[in-house]
């Protein structure tokens, strides 16, 4: 029996007159890539913002490492281990590819009272910051202000940022997201390298990445869940079929 | 970029080392000006740290500068000099403590909101010392005895009193400047550029936000103070929203996002202002300095999108031949 590290019991959105999310329950394991999958506006992002805690949802419960943490602010998920990519790149771009994940990591040892200490000599935050970028294949590219690199760089200095709070749980928004074929396989790759430690949740809008690596799908249409199961289980399933696939 | 590092801190250490020597060849009037700008400079460092480090627009800067200025002069006895070690540390603390008030219910809000709160609040205060006895409405109140320390430090000499501001000037630059660079000044520079992203990395934001706006708050409080001291008055005037205009205005002027833009554009708004007021130069003219100063800054905005401490690099790509437009376009 795996290990559940983030699970949401019921969870409901409304936006007034609006279900953007309708009693979704969801379960994320160590050693697994759950990808949810669904048209545009079926409430994927809606989702993953209620997990990460940009907002409580209107109804139901979340546990992260089983511990009650519905009322948990944003911040205080991500220290505890939860860490999220968006789907639009939200890294620094006037910082080096280094700072940006340096800065990250320094979420794990606040000292802001500390202010006579170079925050570039802080140990523990350079070191986890390397040992990110190491994972995520950046570490040549380090020195580079973050602006300046290719998209598909930028997508993984997105991903490298959510390694260097060092989490158990990563919530992926579309970081596949604009990326092309050669692009998709490293990420790929470092998704797979991930999964050993990590649970992933992986919201994408590319069905052949999602079957390639997802050990688990759900799939969601108009805020619901109709389906939740193994790829092969997904693939002949007629509901997702007719409402998702296209037949194909 | 070590070399570019090295000339900038070449260049601060020459402006402090000019300011230092400056009383041996100044005038009466000369000393105030320029200590009244060091003043200016220490608050414009104040508001950068909210505006440029942190990307909070405050436009109540006036009203905590206020409040130090109205500190230093009302808890003074009436006929005897106050003792400066608890006087100074008690109107920084005033101060800070509004801004405190202050920011814990404003920086609630974003953007345009933030700003008119900020302002609403100062105007509060403003209008408390305007139409209020308390602190002697609008002709404000003399300071009859300025603060000493002992026989050690006496503010009545001129001199002694430029020293003073500029040790607390030299001070306030290296406290930002090391506070930029350590663990609090970063995660201000990450909310400017992205503070859901901060959040999303695990720093809760608001109570960062407010211990900047806190610090900043007491640090206007020590150039209130200092004003009030220097002229031994002080009146509403200090904290009407024209000043915290006017500091908005230095800062851009002289480059935001940097430190030592602050005091160059103190420096560069107040010589401005003494230029357009000078009736040797533009005669009746004289009368209508806003209309020049106000040009000139636009002027100095549209052709200097850096500020002032952009100069330097614009003159360096022209007299390279290559136009700045262009690598700034690549550098994007």
């Amino acid at each position: 029996m795996a290990e559940t590290l983030l699970k949401g019991s019921d969870i409901t959105q409304r936006w007034g007159g609006l279900v953007a999310v309708n009693k979704v329950s969801i379960e994320i394991e160590r050693g697994s890539v759950h990808a949810v999958i669904g048209t545009n506006g079926a409430g994927k992002s809606t989702l993953i913002n209620i997990l990460s805690g940009e907002f409580p949802p209107t109804e139901g419960k979340i546990e992260l490492l089983g511990k009650e943490a519905t009322h948990w602010s944003q911040a205080k998920r991500a220290r505890q281990g939860l860490g999220r990519s968006y789907q639009r790149n939200t890294i620094f771009p006037d910082f080096s590819v280094f700072e940006n994940c340096r800065l990250a990591a320094q979420a794990q040892v606040q000292r802001p009272w500390v202010w006579w200490n170079d925050a570039q000599k802080c140990k523990q935050s350079v070191e986890s910051a390397n040992r990110a970028l190491e994972l995520a294949g950046l570490s040549e590219v380090k020195e580079r202000f973050a602006g300046l690199l290719s998209h598909g760089q930028k997508r993984q200095l997105e991903i490298a940022m959510c390694l260097a709070i060092q989490p158990e749980v990563l919530l992926l928004d579309e970081p596949l997201a604009g990326m092309g074929a050669e692009e998709t396989d490293r990420m790929l790759k470092l998704l797979d390298n991930l999964k050993a430690g990590h649970a992933i949740l992986l919201v994408e809008h590319d069905m052949d990445a999602v079957f390639r690596i997802a050990d688990r799908i759900t799939v969601m249409v108009n805020g619901s869940v109709i389906a939740s199961d193994t790829p092969e289980q997904i693939r002949v399933n007629p509901d997702v079929q007719t409402a998702y696939l296209g037949g194909h | 970029m070590d070399k570019l590092f090295s000339g900038k801190f070449l260049f601060i250490g020459l402006v402090f080392t000019g300011l230092a020597l400056y009383p041996l060849v100044a005038s009466n009037y000369g000393l105030d000006l320029v200590a009244k700008i060091m003043i200016y400079a220490i608050l414009a460092m104040s508001l950068e740290l909210l505006v440029g480090s942190t990307g909070l627009i405050c436009f109540g800067q006036a009203a905590f500068f206020g409040i130090g200025a109205y500190m230093a002069v009302m808890l003074s006895p009436e006929s005897d000099s106050a003792n400066l070690l608890w006087l100074l540390p008690a109107a920084i603390l005033a101060a800070a403590a509004y801004a405190l008030f202050v920011g814990a219910l404003s920086l609630r809000t974003k953007g345009v909101y933030f700003i008119m709160v900020t302002l609403a609040f100062a105007q509060m205060a403003y209008y408390v010392v305007h139409d209020t006895k308390l602190g002697g409405g609008t002709d404000g109140i003399y300071l009859y005895f300025k603060p000493v320390l002992g026989s050690v430090i006496d503010l009545n000499d001129a001199k002694v009193f430029y020293f003073f501001t500029w040790v607390f000037l030299v001070w306030t630059f290296i406290f930002l400047a090391m506070l930029l660079r350590s663990h609090f000044g970063r995660v201000l520079a990450g909310i400017r550029i992205n503070e859901q992203r901060m959040r999303a990395s695990g720093f809760s934001t608001y109570p960062y936000k407010l211990a900047a706006f806190t610090t900043s708050g007491g640090i206007a409080g020590l150039a209130g103070f200092l004003f009030a001291v220097k002229d031994g008055f002080v009146n509403p005037e200090m904290m009407s929203w024209h000043l915290s205009g006017a500091l908005l205005i230095m800062i851009i002027l002289g480059g935001l996002g940097h430190l030592r833009g602050a005091i160059i554009g103190a420096f560069a708004f107040v010589f401005l202002q003494e230029f357009f007021k000078s009736s040797e130069i533009f005669g009746a003219f004289s009368k209508h300095w806003q209309l020049g100063l106000g040009f000139t800054i636009i002027a100095c905005v549209a052709l200097l999108p850096k500020g002032l401490v952009g100069l330097p690099e614009v003159l360096r790509k022209r007299l390279d031949g290559s136009r700045p437009r262009d690598a700034q376009v690549v550098l994007k």
